[in-house]
């Protein structure tokens, strides 16, 4: 630590959000010319790490961190990212943040451009200088030309490939003279395979002529390719910084997933049986910005609880969107021999299907609304429950009384905190929201459930509950439960099978039991070497 | 202690000062001259004839359009109605409920199309929702002077061909709910009763709606509109009915008012009248996103009383005419205070 030819060095950095850790006690140095490879989980804290160093107003508007960032040794503190990029940083994001209509050099030079003066700059000042194009299309190739490949000066970013978007990305940063470090976040998710090779070859370029690169990618296998030392962070804490020698992925993925204590399981696969095939879903794509699925088959036996991982962002979220019809997708669902129709909520959930959705506040709460309409309402709208029938069933009032019991119901054996069943919903805390949404989809009855994310933003104690819940509601009821989760220790602990997506397929389906490396391998889109494990895509 | 200030918090400060002003109001128009049982007969009156404008804004409050900027449309179909209704030469009663029952084809099939464009451009309802209640406000002033009626009392009386601007409902139902049961308190003040009571009965159908399934999903498509798409509602349905529903409810206030009025106002007369029901379900305590029957009739009345009594003591007290600048200023006044206090939405 603290190496006299450090370029960067952090140390003892933590930082925290309102109480919750996200880092600690971080330390590592960069040399120049050093390529280094971050990695870590979704939640690990490569962001907030990344952020710090890059002097984002979220880290001081949140109580700022503990700790040191050294530039050359001297202590920096960024008030903002222009300060760190006057220091020398240059960050390329996961989104471009290009302008379509402009040309590569045109995005390239932006707000830096080559000027010559004009007869107006004597009247109005230095603002009516003119454009120097030719300077500018040579500054923008020879930064294009450091990083060893080639692209259209004059084409207009809408038109290129995402590959070239990319590099005019890379390109515009070490355009600034002085960038001396340079940060890229997941820089090969969009790519292709071949463009990506091209791009781990030009930042190979970039690193010959000094310059530092910090390297993050859920890409194991680019990691190897390309770091001369890899940090993996887990939970907020560097569990390994070592020099890139004769490291196999499988090593870097357990690190990478961690927690090797052996997982709570309370129920033994032996125990359970199962059914028959209940669900089969057959080249499924889903149309889900951010999450999006392209082709998956698996099927899910009855009575079984079925695990579905995976990163951010590989698609895990959009298997059940999907199907709920709550985003466009195709391909062939089948429950219980019958066509499920994509594209129609209320058809799906006519079918005895119901889920609790990933974005809590956003599709599963009615924020302003009491609890009874929360947990009674698509029970009331799709099985006509809680309600009284006038007229013949012309007409067909709220059952308040029926609300009222079943509210009182779900209470109980949830053990929802609040002051009363009209409070509104907004008013509870996260996990008592997740119990509410659990409710509603219990309110149904269901044969099959979907349960995304369930333990998402909710402390520890309701975490237990929430899982010990759907683990008893399973035993209960037989009823199928499909749970998608981004936390791999919770898939272990209560699933009977575990799916990996990785890029918007189906990586492999796994037992709880298996090798944790195993599961990490897939979630970086590597087949694990000991296959015993896996069980085909399709069963 | 706390009970009341919890109770007084509930029901919101602007409420309670607007309605401490218009008490003193009260108190003090003996002292201008202005006669107490007058006003307060004015009041209930204007309160009547208002209301069902006012609670033609709650459908589409509840199921997430905003505040129906676009009620002319409604009172479009109410005039047709009204218009056929002369033409066939109904009178008294049968009149009356032979307009709303002319007016109610017109009413959905208005409100329906005006649904379908408030669905394509969700977020911008209210903006998009005046226009198109101007537009249609001024499309009919052509078409007014060239559809086809020919009953003498609505036609101009020179050319023999357009309608008039104001055409007298005397000989057909003017007052036909105002008078009924009426009780006379003063020899110069009255109180409607059957207008009180016609708007009570809408309030009341109103109020079951809501109680209803459709209108409990209507309520959740306002609340939270992907909330009720994963339930399997259709939200674009849920707000074309509340649309519909609305442009209706703006149908009947039209003939509501027309009958108290005495006449019926063609051309430009529908323009301004969605503002005073924006401005009164607002003062009611409304937000853009949830109104209650409670809403509807404290705001009514507290905005009829402002815009009653507020001209006629100035007046008195200024010994000048003001009364018309006075009403819009009031009116408008009360708009803009409403709208900077309406309540956002939880996210």
């Amino acid at each position: 630590m603290g190496q006299e030819d450090a370029l960067l060095s952090i140390e003892h950095l933590s930082k925290e959000y309102y109480g919750n850790i996200v880092l600690r006690d971080v330390s590592f140095d960069l040399k120049a010319g050093e390529i280094l490879g971050l990695v870590g989980e979704n939640g690990a804290g490569k962001t907030t790490l990344m952020s710090v160093l890059f002097g984002m107003t979220v880290i001081s508007e949140t109580g700022g961190y503990k700790g040191s960032v050294r530039i050359d040794g001297e202590e920096a503190k960024f008030g903002s990212p222009f300060d760190a990029l006057d220091a020398g940083l240059g960050m390329v994001h996961q989104e471009f943040s290009l302008i379509p209509g402009f040309s590569t050099m045109e995005n390239i030079v932006l707000n830096r451009e080559t000027m010559k003066a004009s007869l107006l700059n004597d009247v109005f000042g230095d603002r009516m200088s003119l454009l120097d194009r030719a300077a500018m299309r040579q500054r923008a190739a020879s930064a294009i030309s450091k990083l060893g490949v080639t692209l259209d000066t004059d084409m207009l970013v809408a038109d290129m490939p995402v590959g070239h978007k990319e590099f005019t990305e890379i390109a515009r940063e070490i355009n600034r003279e002085k960038t001396r470090l340079l940060i890229l976040d997941e820089p090969t998710a969009v790519l292709t395979e071949s463009e990506a090779k091209i791009l781990l070859k030009a930042l190979r370029n970039l690193a010959g002529q000094g310059i530092a690169i910090i390297f993050i990618s859920h890409r194991l296998q680019e990691i190897v390719e390309i770091a001369d030392r890899i940090v993996v962070l887990r939970d907020g804490t560097v569990v390994k910084d070592t020099v890139n020698e004769s490291l196999s992925i499988k090593d870097i993925a357990s690190w990478m997933v961690g927690r090797s204590v052996s997982v709570d399981r309370k129920q033994d696969g032996a125990g359970r049986s199962f059914g028959e095939d209940i669900l089969q879903v057959d080249g499924l794509w889903v149309d889900m910005p951010g999450e999006p699925v392209c082709d998956v088959s698996f099927s899910v036996r009855s009575g079984e609880i079925f695990g579905i991982g995976g990163l951010a962002g590989q698609g895990k979220v959009g298997i059940p969107n999907g199907i709920m019809g709550l985003f466009p997708a195709g391909g062939s669902v089948r429950y219980r021999k019958k066509e499920v129709p994509l594209n129609s909520p209320r058809a799906v959930l006519e079918m005895g299907i119901a889920s609790v959705s990933e974005d809590r506040r956003g599709v599963g709460l009615l924020l302003d609304e009491s609890l009874e309409w929360n947990i009674a309402f698509t029970a009331m709208q799709i099985q006509e429950k809680y309600l009284k029938f006038r007229l013949g069933g012309l007409i067909k009032y709220r059952d308040e009384a029926g609300m009222r019991a079943l509210t009182a119901e779900y209470i109980d054996l949830l053990d929802i905190k609040c002051t009363s069943p009209k409070q509104k919903v907004k008013q509870l805390s996260g996990g008592n929201q997740q119990k509410i949404c659990l409710a509603k989809a219990f309110a149904m009855k269901p044969d099959l459930l979907f349960v995304s994310e369930p333990t998402r933003g909710i402390d520890v104690g309701a975490k237990k509950l929430v899982l010990d819940t759907l683990r008893r509601y399973n035993a209960e009821n037989g009823t199928t439960i499909v749970m998608i989760s981004s936390e791999l220790d919770e898939l272990r602990s209560i699933c009977d099978r575990v799916a990996i997506v990785n890029e918007g397929r189906i990586a492999g389906i796994l037992q709880p039991s298996a090798d944790v490396a195993d599961f990490g391998l897939m979630m970086s889109g590597v087949a694990p070497e000991s296959s015993d494990a896996q069980e085909t895509a399709h069963v | 202690m706390s009970s009341i200030k919890q109770y007084l918090a509930d029901f919101g400060w602007p409420r309670i000062i607007i309605f401490f002003f218009l008490l003193s109001l009260f108190v003090a128009a003996p002292f201008f001259g202005v006669r107490l049982d007058n006003s307060l007969a004015d009041v209930l009156n204007r309160f009547g004839q208002n209301g069902i404008f006012v609670l033609a804004m709650v459908p589409m409050i509840q199921s997430g359009c905003g505040l129906n900027f676009g009620l002319s449309l409604g009172i479009i179909a109410g005039l047709i109605g009204a218009l056929l209704s002369i033409q066939a030469g109904l009178v008294g009663a049968l009149g009356f409920a032979g307009a709303i029952a002319m007016a109610a084809p017109f009413a959905v099939l208005f409100g329906w199309a005006y649904g379908r464009i408030l669905n394509k451009v969700k977020g911008e309802e209210m903006t998009i929702a005046m226009y198109v209640g101007f537009a249609s406000v001024m499309f009919m002033c052509i078409m007014w002077i060239i559809l086809p009626f020919d009953s003498p009392t609505m036609i101009w009386g020179y050319g023999g061909k357009g309608l008039r601007t104001t055409i007298s409902l005397e000989s057909f139902y003017k007052r036909v709910l105002n008078d009924f049961l009426a009780i006379r308190m003063t020899p110069s003040a009255i109180i409607p009763t059957g207008e009180l009571l016609f708007f009570s009965l809408c309030i009341y159908l109103m109020w079951s709606f809501l109680r209803t399934k459709t209108g409990t999903a209507m309520t959740a498509v306002g609340s939270n509109p992907d909330f009720a798409r994963a339930s399997g509602v259709s939200t674009d349905r849920m707000r074309t009915l509340s649309v519909i529903i609305s442009t209706f409810l703006g149908a009947v206030g039209i003939l509501v008012y027309q009958q108290s009025y005495g006449f019926l106002q063609l051309y430009t007369a529908p323009l301004q009248m969605p503002f005073a029901a924006v401005a009164a379900i607002l003062i009611g305590g409304a937000s853009v996103n949830k109104g209650s029957m409670l809403n509807v009739v404290v705001g009514t009345f507290l905005f009829q009383g402002l815009l009653t009594m507020t001209p006629s003591v100035i007046n008195s007290a200024l010994q000048t005419d003001m009364s018309e600048v006075i009403r819009l200023i009031v009116s408008n006044g009360i708009i803009i205070y409403a709208l900077t206090r309406k309540l956002k939405v939880t996210k």
